[in-house]
């Protein structure tokens, strides 16, 4: 572990370690970003998807003649026509079955039921409008507990042989040594908690622009995908193309969050519709669409409970999972984790035993179950330990510090196998919190909030030490749909020195073109301007699995960093020919190689570029050009801590965030500027779950937090400040020390907030309130606990 | 019904449907892509561009709203011997990450710059707490938008 890094590389050359200026931003800031909206075809028309405004109903009849005879009005495509083609249902990431447009039943508020095709926007909206549907309504089902009850009505009555609405059950761990671990236990602390359903919103809404050429049968497909290379396996396996024949392009993405990486319903049918008319065919989502019907995150009741000695050491975790999944199981995860890597819930503490048992059930609410911004669970893992870590602290009268620093894994542990089988990689706890606690100044601030307490005041101080598990994964456990996880970078070297990366996975604001960049500069030399990225054209880049769960740089960036090795072993034996030594002796620097012990004996990587092309050894392949495809050995573990303030209005519940320390460990960190920038969205992410972000449904089953007026998002006026610290333990298996970090603030920071809101209460008995914390729930906390005495 | 926009300087005249909202006037009859549709319910932000310099939301306003009016969008700010100090301070700054808020948040900063060229950070929270960002977690924002107002003072 070190404080910092420093880079190796000159600022011109601008390798790993430099805040490089974004290349992707020249477009953006002038406004010519390409995004999906922003493409048009010759004869392009437009498509709009008509939603069901019922949870739970038979669908007796759809009678579209009205909405066909509007002027202008090409198509009106539903479930039965879709039948025709055997595209009324897609597979999900998971496995499942869902409703393209619905032919049977319609099983969620929102749920595809038709779709116009028309020559105006304005005029498929309108007749949407004189589409007659006769809905027979159906009993609803808007929680799991509901659902697993024995008179529950069965939701997918589609599927042969489902009985019930058991979703998969599953677990990981030792059952029966962690009964003994709590036979044995002093105490047992637990906590249950709801993880609140959430939606990604990225700014961009979701869509597509799908051209069929018929004459032909290829199929170019812009679309908003953070994994475009699967959604074409994928749309191979759906509709019967032939997969040389799909091109997905995704272009320029505004965000993504984890709700672009499934396969949405609309993108299937304006495939369908382009392929049947045979000219391009263009659907874009309104907000509200992306609210009730694509990928929701979380929702997920949970359960712990810890096994301690009086003095604080844990002995054993045992948890208990009920995940909401929606009408159809589509979560985007591994196929062998059907609760994601939510057992990776024994967090960063050091104990022998753990069983984490997961159910999940189907209910009448959106499908999904995406990993927004976290990697497959993991944030919903995060949370319940350091929210359960808290808790036994205050129940054994232990500081939330001190009972931390008791159960770390030490940095002599490292390799670390936890007892639900994860290898982390490297890591230093204890400095991680010791230095973030000294930042905040947290014995003052333990003096202050006693001393408020004597005023009446509640000040809180939140803790939370996460580690998460990213970059999944070595392809012995990692797949989604049998396609094993594994990314690639492929590297074209020009003869005039100049190169061009090719990857597979799908940039959404991350800065790939210049991080990626980097990783080329650091490794050849080549200044990183002279570097262009490719990504999103699957007939341009090399197969990759794309996007999500912070994979990008653990995966893609090793690819790109093993590729770049490649092509220096092959440009080390030119140099060698073009000085006439042994390979052997020659070295690489900042993109010169030299003789070893003979320093004016040298040549650029231009000069050996050029000779690639031009002036080779006998028996030598021309070009300077490879490909890598990265299996990675392990996950990465970044970790962090982080601390947290707030102060609480003990009368109205308002509460604030007076101050946000993160230290971050991600490892070597490629561009600091970008790192920074990621966790900053990060921490916000997390503040906006805890305080504000939820999506919400009353008793009918109706969505109620369908629009941007009442999904509450935190503005630049209620977003806190952050205070950022820094320390580096490289991962020993990547090849560039990398860890990830897109993610981690989003999953570390929640509990940071909660624990420091349920700290400036927790003297009057209080140990746990829902996310979000809104005022009127804090408020009635304070409420119920003085009622009963605390 | 024709209409008469003056967008970034230049006379655009077109028959439009009264219906017609601001924003898809000024991305199909316009052909400018950088105002972008994010949430239709004047929410987000993405679609702000000013209307005789006054940040609007065209998201919710009808292009005949506009007819006879001065409309200026984020390809409208770049400056003859350049990019507007706000486009370079936000790419110095780090000021974006998607990219998709980023002409909204140019366009209402460069409207505070003109009433109050060196905005406190309050200052610049407030004028931009009508637009949303789900990547920065604005703290890069506010410092690139007083960074530009830093810059047009000495320059």
């Amino acid at each position: 572990m070190t404080l910092t890094q420093k880079p190796s590389t000159p600022p011109e050359i601008g390798g790993i370690g430099h805040s490089v200026r974004r290349h992707e931003d020249d477009r953006f800031i002038v406004g010519q970003g390409r995004y999906l909206d922003d493409h048009t075809l010759p004869g392009m028309l437009h498509m709009a998807i008509l939603r069901s405004p019922l949870p739970h109903a038979r669908i007796n009849s759809i009678d579209t003649s009205a909405a066909a005879a509007v002027d202008g009005v090409v198509a009106v495509v539903t479930g039965e026509l879709l039948a025709q083609y055997n595209l009324a249902w897609m597979p999900t990431l998971s496995g499942d079955t869902q409703a393209v447009l619905a032919t049977d039943k319609v099983r969620f508020q929102g749920q595809e039921v038709a779709a116009v095709v028309a020559t105006d926007p304005y005029i498929a909206e309108d007749a949407l409008e004189l589409i007659e549907v006769d809905y027979e309504p159906l009993p609803v089902i808007t929680s799991p507990q509901q659902s697993l009850a024995a008179d529950a009505v069965l939701i997918r009555d589609d599927k042969e042989g489902q009985t019930s609405n058991l979703v998969y059950e599953w677990e990981a761990g030792d059952g029966a040594a962690t009964e003994v671990a709590f036979a044995r236990a002093d105490r047992v602390v637990s906590l249950e908690t709801h993880y609140p359903r959430s939606h990604p919103s990225p700014l961009e809404t979701c869509g597509c622009l799908a051209d069929v050429n018929s004459a032909t049968g290829q199929a170019t497909i812009y679309m908003t995908s953070q994994a475009p290379h699967a959604i074409r396996t994928v749309f191979a396996m759906v509709a019967g193309l032939p997969e040389q024949n799909i091109r997905i392009i995704s272009p320029d993405i505004g965000g993504g969050f984890g709700n672009k990486v499934p396969v949405y319903p609309g993108y299937v049918v304006a495939t369908a519709a382009s392929l049947v008319i045979g000219k391009p065919v263009k659907w874009v989502e309104s907000r509200s669409e992306n609210l009730i019907s694509t990928g929701f995150a979380r929702d997920y009741h949970m359960k712990g409970e810890l096994a301690l000695t009086n003095d604080g050491r844990i002995l054993a975790l045992r948890v208990q999972m009920l995940s909401d999944q929606g009408a159809f199981y589509a979560d985007a995860q591994p196929t062998q984790f059907r609760a994601g890597l939510f057992h990776v819930v024994t967090g960063s503490y050091d104990f022998p035993a753990a069983h984490v048992q997961c159910r999940g059930a189907y209910t009448n609410k959106a499908p999904g179950g995406v990993a927004y911004r976290c990697s497959f669970r993991i944030t919903e893992a995060s949370y319940l330990i350091e929210r359960l870590v808290q808790t036994a602290a205050y129940e054994l009268g232990i500081d939330p510090a001190d009972i931390r620093f008791k159960n770390f894994i030490q940095p002599d542990q490292f390799p670390y196998e936890t007892p639900t089988g994860f290898v982390y990689d490297s890591g230093d706890y204890p400095t991680a919190l010791r230095s973030a606690l000294d930042a905040i100044g947290y014995e003052k601030l333990r003096a202050e909030q006693a001393a408020a307490r004597d005023e009446g005041r509640f000040v809180g101080i939140g803790i939370a030490h996460f580690t998460e598990a990213v970059g999944a994964g070595p392809s012995k456990k990692y797949d989604i749909l049998g396609l094993k996880m594994i990314d690639s970078a492929e590297l074209r070297v020009h003869p005039t020195g100049k190169a061009i990366l090719k990857l597979g996975v799908r940039s959404q604001g991350q800065g790939h073109e210049t991080t990626f960049a980097q990783i080329v500069a650091d490794e050849l030399g080549i200044p990183v301007t002279d570097i262009k990225v490719v990504e999103g054209d699957t007939d341009n880049t090399p197969y990759g699995l794309g996007t999500y769960a912070s994979r990008s740089t653990p995966v893609a960036g090793a690819a790109a960093a093993v590729v770049s090795r490649k092509i220096a072993d092959k440009a080390r034996k030119i140099a060698a020919h073009l000085l006439e030594a042994a390979d052997d002796d020659i070295e690489l620097q900042n993109g010169v190689f030299s003789v070893k012990g003979t320093p004016g004996r040298s040549v650029t990587i231009a000069d050996v570029s050029l000779a690639a092309y031009t002036n080779l050894p006998d028996g030598m392949e021309y070009g300077l050009e490879d490909v890598h495809y990265y299996d990675p050995p392990n996950l990465t573990y970044p970790y962090g801590s982080y601390v947290v303030v707030v102060d609480v209005d003990p009368e109205t519940g308002v509460w604030k965030a007076r101050r946000v320390v993160a230290l971050d460990d991600c490892g070597v960190r490629i561009n600091p500027m970008i790192v920074e920038g990621q966790i900053h969205g990060g921490l916000t992410e997390g503040f906006a779950k805890s305080s504000m972000q939820w999506i919400t449904f009353d008793e009918e089953g109706n969505c109620s937090g369908s629009n941007f007026m009442d999904y509450l998002i935190p503005t630049a006026w209620e977003t806190p400040r952050f205070e950022l610290l820094e320390t580096c333990t490289p991962s020993p298996h990547h090849p560039i020390g990398a860890k990830g970090v897109g993610e981690s603030a989003t999953v570390g920071s929640p509990a940071a907030y909660v624990n420091a809101v349920i700290d400036a209460v927790a003297h009057l008995g209080v140990r746990n309130i829902d996310m979000p914390l809104l005022p009127d729930r804090v408020w009635s906390a304070i409420q119920s606990a003085r009622a009963t005495g605390g | 019904m024709q209409i008469t926009v003056t967008l970034n300087g230049s006379d655009q005249t077109h028959d439009v449907e009264p219906r017609t909202l601001l924003v898809d006037f000024i991305r199909t009859k316009g052909e400018l892509t950088g105002t972008h549709i994010g949430c239709d319910t004047t929410s987000c932000g993405a679609c702000t561009v000013l209307l005789d310099g006054t940040p609007v939301k065209s998201c919710t306003m009808l292009a005949v709203q506009a007819d006879g009016r001065a409309v200026t969008t984020v390809e409208g700010l770049k400056r003859a011997d350049g990019l507007h100090p706000l486009q370079a301070a936000f790419k110095q700054e780090h000021g974006l990450q998607c990219g998709f808020c980023t002409p909204g948040m140019m366009l209402v900063g460069a409207a505070l710059l003109e009433q109050n060229p060196a905005p406190t950070e309050d200052d610049v929270r407030w004028a931009i707490s009508g637009n949303i960002c789900r990547c920065t977690g604005y703290m890069n924002i506010v410092k690139a938008i007083r960074a530009a107002g830093a810059e047009m003072a000495t320059s």
